[in-house]
């Protein structure tokens, strides 16, 4: 079942090179998706969700997809699928690069699914690479701006960045003696699997410094901004919204249970750097002139906080908040930039701009669009009621968990504590974009700018159910969870 | 148990429906106004009833958070305020939204409010009180800026919002700390061991102290709730003056409760008196100099609320609680009367462009004679009187200095009320709006006239409501005598002064630029905070980020690299299968042959 999930999306790729119409295949696949992915999702624990094809004897490597026990990864799915359709849906490809358009967003797709679902370390790799590919080539050959210098650049950073990935799971591998994930977790639980502290180390700094450029880690961030406004839409909600996560996955997948100790040895470098995403690229993102610039650097921004819980689990192994709150965000977060900047990629055209300063009272001509593009900044900034808030709170608790107020705080609160004015920054940002684009006297760019038209309201109020679904109650994923 | 789940929720549906169904439908301001009445009638209901419920909102294991509901005198008295007013406040605005043209939104804005507040109010946990006290703030901020094409208005929203959340950043850690501390975020359940040291309770108590601040705008953080006049009037009467900015003052009585008094002994305590203190006092002298008639009533409630601030950090939040809850009716009587007032003057605010209202409104000019009455704490017959002197006696037991500024803010108020009130009221109408003034609707009177009901009785109201009166045993307070002299003292004096100064006269003869411009804070907050710091810091880290880490690490090399290769200007869609295949079998190459040869 799962392996249809994968499959669907490259099949419908290769239809779409077969000559099938672009956008209906890559519509009919992402939707059969999202309904398989729902009942896979819901009916998980009835049956064993997994398929094994073994591709190579010596060593045993195997193409195989299946639901971790711990249930990660089928939130991890579903967002995929959410998002995908949402993608699928949003935006316009130019005349005559509907093949590339609709492709690409259907191979991102299918990466990520194979990423999350692979339960072998060398298919996890794989197909996030896959995944990529198709993000630098829409950015390079339909992006906007420098799209070239800024292809380049996503493609040097995330290509370094997987180098590094590659090594410390080659190396990871190597000490396992097996590609197959949950082996690996399994050894690693009842000792069998015992990595000296020195190698843990080692390990742990190429798995943070590589997942973390791929999640934009302060400082390997610079790529994402620019990467996310240049990036046609589809292409920037995919990718900030799922495909990013990889790296967030990766780290509570392989590094928190095989390499513990190096996790902590890491901790206050690590702390350091994820208040470098809240604070300082918080920053940057108050300075930020265009709305595309603001939400990309704000989608940096907010991986600062999943690091956070990532950072206590580290601190604190038996820290049973961290996880669910880090996988919360994660979906959250996804689904709520992937609304932002399918809404923004609306007001461009409704508009044509972006620059904070040449709009404004534009919910006077489109009061949809102000109310969706509301409800989204909303969410990112953390209202209760939507997604994003379980995930934040729960983060900071779990950066709690354990202190009980006899010591002194320890790194991780304190860190949590100069976490939290994020939310402060957060507002500021969101608000001042709300305010100058939709309050105020309307402006010559939007006086008779046209509202959201029905066929754009769909993939929004898809993405804009799921947050208030999981925002009103958060158990419907947490569930999952166990 | 269930009347209170359907007085949570109904309001929260009913915004929903008006959101999604009705939208632009007529019926929506009387479907929302409805729903406000039949939460008063379940308010009344709940009277006298305790126990608590909940169900699990988010569970990871053993762990969970809440959404739960405590019913007690605090929180049952409390929702008689807040859906008393609110129904109130609604009736009012019938009348006086009738020709907007957004008012589908502006009465789904007010349902959404009653379900926050109703929220916060019943709220067994933090958990659950901090998720409402943001959606207060959501609400909050949409109906501030419910005409959002005003630049004004606007502005206020994004400043409250955003002021709300540095005390929020102060309340989330606050809360953490006592989680830590006590293990619980249910109210019910919490001790604090004896092992923690004081030091960690201290700061606990005021971090979540600073969530109070913001929300009941105390110094430093109470620029936002002048600003936040820019809303429609009935929403200052519900939520700038009544109910939501109470709930700084309710929150910290709830931790009272839990916690015990004793935990404002000591540091803690001592700082959340003097904020309440100073706040008291600057904000009555900011009220003395205003022109605008809603924001001599904003000052006048950041005034107030200092006074339940200081009381609650006394020791004294019984006395706290009890302010709060004659002064939601007589602040939203004033409120509402101002509303009526500038609604019959065309939009008029300025009380130098008022006078002889009296004559030409007599119902709301009389009931907002009986609000300033009230507020003033005129003797043995208002509600007012008897709260402040509640308040008085708790700093006159603890504290003799703040004692001293409580009395000078009364003879403030009392001035400043009393020039308002003889400016727009009394004398002459100074511009043809107040010359054509006529009386407002049934829709906007009777609230009005019930509410000044309120203002003169709701200190006497006996059965389960009475416990939001102190009782004291002992009959009167140490300093009785000391207390009603100095009472009735600053009344008199300011009575007086009120008089003197502004009887008869057409133009301000007084003009104190210090007051004026509210200690110069919100332009220091603007220039420099904003501006000067927020701004230039962010642009400082802006440059930085782009020189070093943009543009010394990456950016010179994906730029030489995309000059020199051209490779996407040959990669076309057609070639992108081949390019994809060579990657992936590069990948598979690249990761055998490392691993295993």
């Amino acid at each position: 079942m799962l392996a249809i999930l994968v499959l669907l999306p490259i099949l419908a790729f290769v239809a779409i090179l077969l000559g099938a119409p672009a956008r209906l295949a890559a519509l009919g696949a992402s939707v059969a998706n999202l309904a398989l992915g729902l009942a896979a999702a819901f009916s998980w624990k009835q049956s064993c969700w997994s398929l094994s094809l073994p591709v190579l004897e010596k060593p045993a490597l195997h193409l195989a997809f299946g639901f971790f026990s711990d249930g990660m990864n089928v939130i991890m799915v579903l967002l995929t699928v959410i998002v995908t359709v949402a993608a699928v849906l949003t935006g316009k490809a130019p005349e005559g690069r509907e093949k590339l358009w609709y492709s690409s967003s259907l191979l991102i797709s299918a990466g990520a699914l194979g990423a999350f679902a692979a339960t072998d370390l060398f298919f996890f790799y794989a197909f996030h690479e896959l995944a990529l590919i198709p993000t630098f080539l829409m950015i390079g050959i339909l992006g906007r701006g420098e799209r070239r210098v800024i292809a380049w650049k996503i493609t040097i950073y995330l290509g370094l960045g997987s180098i590094v990935l590659l090594a410390g799971l080659v190396w990871l591998a190597n000490l396992a003696g097996t590609f197959d994930i949950p082996t690996m977790v399994a050894a690693a639980k009842d000792g069998s699997l015992t990595i000296d502290a020195g190698t843990q180390k080692s390990i742990a700094a190429l798995l943070i410094v590589g997942f973390g450029t791929l999640v934009s880690l302060f400082p390997f961030h610079s790529w994402a901004a620019p990467a996310y406004a240049s990036a046609p839409a589809p292409v920037a909600m995919l990718h900030a919204g799922v495909l990013k996560k990889f790296g967030l996955y990766g780290l509570l997948r392989l590094a928190m249970p095989l390499v513990p100790a190096g996790m902590q040895a890491w901790l206050t470098p690590l702390l350091v750097l994820l208040l470098g995403n809240i604070l300082w690229v918080g920053y940057v993102t108050v300075s930020q002139k265009r709305l595309d610039g603001m939400l990309g650097n704000s989608s940096v921004m907010h991986m600062g906080y999943i690091f956070l819980a990532i950072a206590a689990l580290a601190a604190f192994p038996e820290n049973d908040l961290a996880k669910p709150a880090a996988i919360l965000l994660i979906f959250a977060h996804g689904v709520s930039i992937a609304l932002l900047f399918g809404l923004s990629d609306r007001i461009e055209r409704a508009t044509g701009t972006l620059d904070l300063d040449e709009l404004g009272g534009l919910a006077k001509s489109a009061p949809k669009l102000a109310f969706l593009f509301g409800i989204a900044a909303m969410a990112s900034i953390g209202l209760p009621g939507l997604a994003n808030f379980a995930g934040e709170v729960l983060v900071f608790l779990s950066a709690f968990r354990g202190f009980d107020g006899m010591s002194s705080l320890g790194p991780v609160q304190i860190a949590c504590i100069l976490s939290i004015w994020g939310v402060v920054i957060s507002a500021v940002y969101m608000l001042r974009a709300y305010r100058n684009v939709f309050q105020g006297p309307a402006v010559k760019s939007t006086e008779s700018a046209a509202d959201i038209p029905f066929a754009d309201r769909i993939p929004a109020a898809l993405l804009t159910i799921a947050l208030f679904a999981v925002g009103l109650y958060p158990n419907l994923l947490l569930q999952f969870l166990k | 148990m269930n009347l209170a789940w359907i007085l949570l929720f109904l309001p929260l549906v009913v915004a929903a429906v008006n959101q999604l169904v009705l939208r632009k439908n007529p019926l929506v301001p009387w479907v929302s106004t409805g729903s406000a009445l039949a939460t008063l009638v379940i308010s009344f209901l709940l009277l006298g009833k305790e126990g608590t419920t909940g169900f699990n909102w988010a569970t990871i294991g053993d762990f969970s958070l809440q959404i739960g509901i405590t019913l007690d005198s605090l929180s049952t008295g409390m929702m008689i305020v807040v859906t008393g007013i609110g129904t109130l406040v609604h009736v009012f605005s019938l009348g006086y939204m009738a020709d907007d043209e957004a008012k589908s939104r502006y009465f789904t804005g007010l349902s959404l409010f009653m379900f926050s507040m109703t929220g916060i109010v019943l709220s067994s946990n933090f958990a659950m009180t901090f998720i409402f006290w943001e959606l207060v703030g959501v609400s909050s901020y949409l109906l501030i800026g419910h005409w959002y094409q005003k630049d004004s208005a606007a502005d206020a929203a994004k400043k409250a919002f955003i002021t709300n959340r540095i005390g929020d950043f102060g309340f989330m850690v606050g809360i953490l700390l006592v989680w830590s501390i006590t293990g619980t975020l249910a109210f019910g359940e919490m001790a604090i061991p004896e092992t923690v040291s004081q030091g960690m309770i201290t700061a606990a108590i005021l971090c979540i102290f600073c969530g109070a601040v913001g929300k009941s705008a105390q110094v430093p953080l109470h620029v936002w709730l002048p600003d936040a006049m820019e809303g429609p009037t009935p929403v200052s009467a519900l939520i700038h003056a009544a109910t939501m900015v109470a709930a700084g003052v309710y929150m910290l009585f709830r931790v009272q409760v839990s916690l015990g008094a004793d935990v404002f002994d000591g540091t803690a305590g001592n700082v959340i008196a003097w904020i309440g203190g100073i706040t008291s006092l600057m904000a009555a002298l900011m009220a003395t100099q205003q022109d605008d008639i809603k924001r001599v009533l904003a000052y006048s409630t950041l005034s107030q609320l200092g006074y339940m601030v200081m009381a609650v950090g006394l020791g004294g939040g019984e006395a706290g609680m009890f302010h709060l809850f004659t002064h939601a009716w007589f602040k939203a009587l004033l409120f509402l009367g101002s509303g009526a007032v500038i609604h019959a003057c065309h939009h008029e605010q300025d009380i130098w462009k008022m006078g002889g209202l009296l004559r030409k409104m007599p119902i709301t000019g009389f009931t907002f004679l009986i609000g300033t009455a009230a507020l003033i704490a005129v003797p043995f017959v208002t509600s007012g009187f008897y709260s402040k002197e509640e308040i008085l006696a708790a700093a006159f037991g603890k504290n003799k200095f703040l004692f001293g500024i409580a009395v000078f803010v009364a003879f403030l108020t009392t001035f400043y009320m009393t020039r308002a009130f003889v400016v727009a009221f009394l004398g002459k109408p100074r511009d043809h709006g107040s010359e054509h003034a006529h009386e407002v609707g049934p829709l906007m009177f009777v609230p009005l006239v019930i509410l000044a009901a309120m203002a003169i009785g709701s200190a006497w109201l006996t059965g389960p409501l009475s416990a939001m009166r102190p009782v004291h045993e002992h009959g009167h307070a140490e300093g009785h005598a000391i207390i009603l002299g100095a009472s009735i003292a600053s009344l008199v004096l300011g009575l007086l002064a009120g008089f003197a100064l502004y009887k008869g006269k057409d133009k301000n003869p007084v003009s104190i630029p210090l007051f004026r411009n509210r200690f110069y804070i919100d332009a220091i907050y603007d220039n420099y905070l904003v501006r000067y710091f927020q701004n230039v810091l962010a642009a400082i880290v802006h440059f930085f980020d782009e020189l070093f880490i943009n543009g010394l690490m990456v950016g010179g090399l994906s730029r030489a690299a995309a000059t020199t290769g051209n490779l996407f200007r040959r990669v076309q869609s057609g070639s992108l299968q081949g390019y994809a295949f060579a990657f992936g079998l590069g990948v598979v190459l690249v990761i055998y042959f490392t691993v295993f040869h």
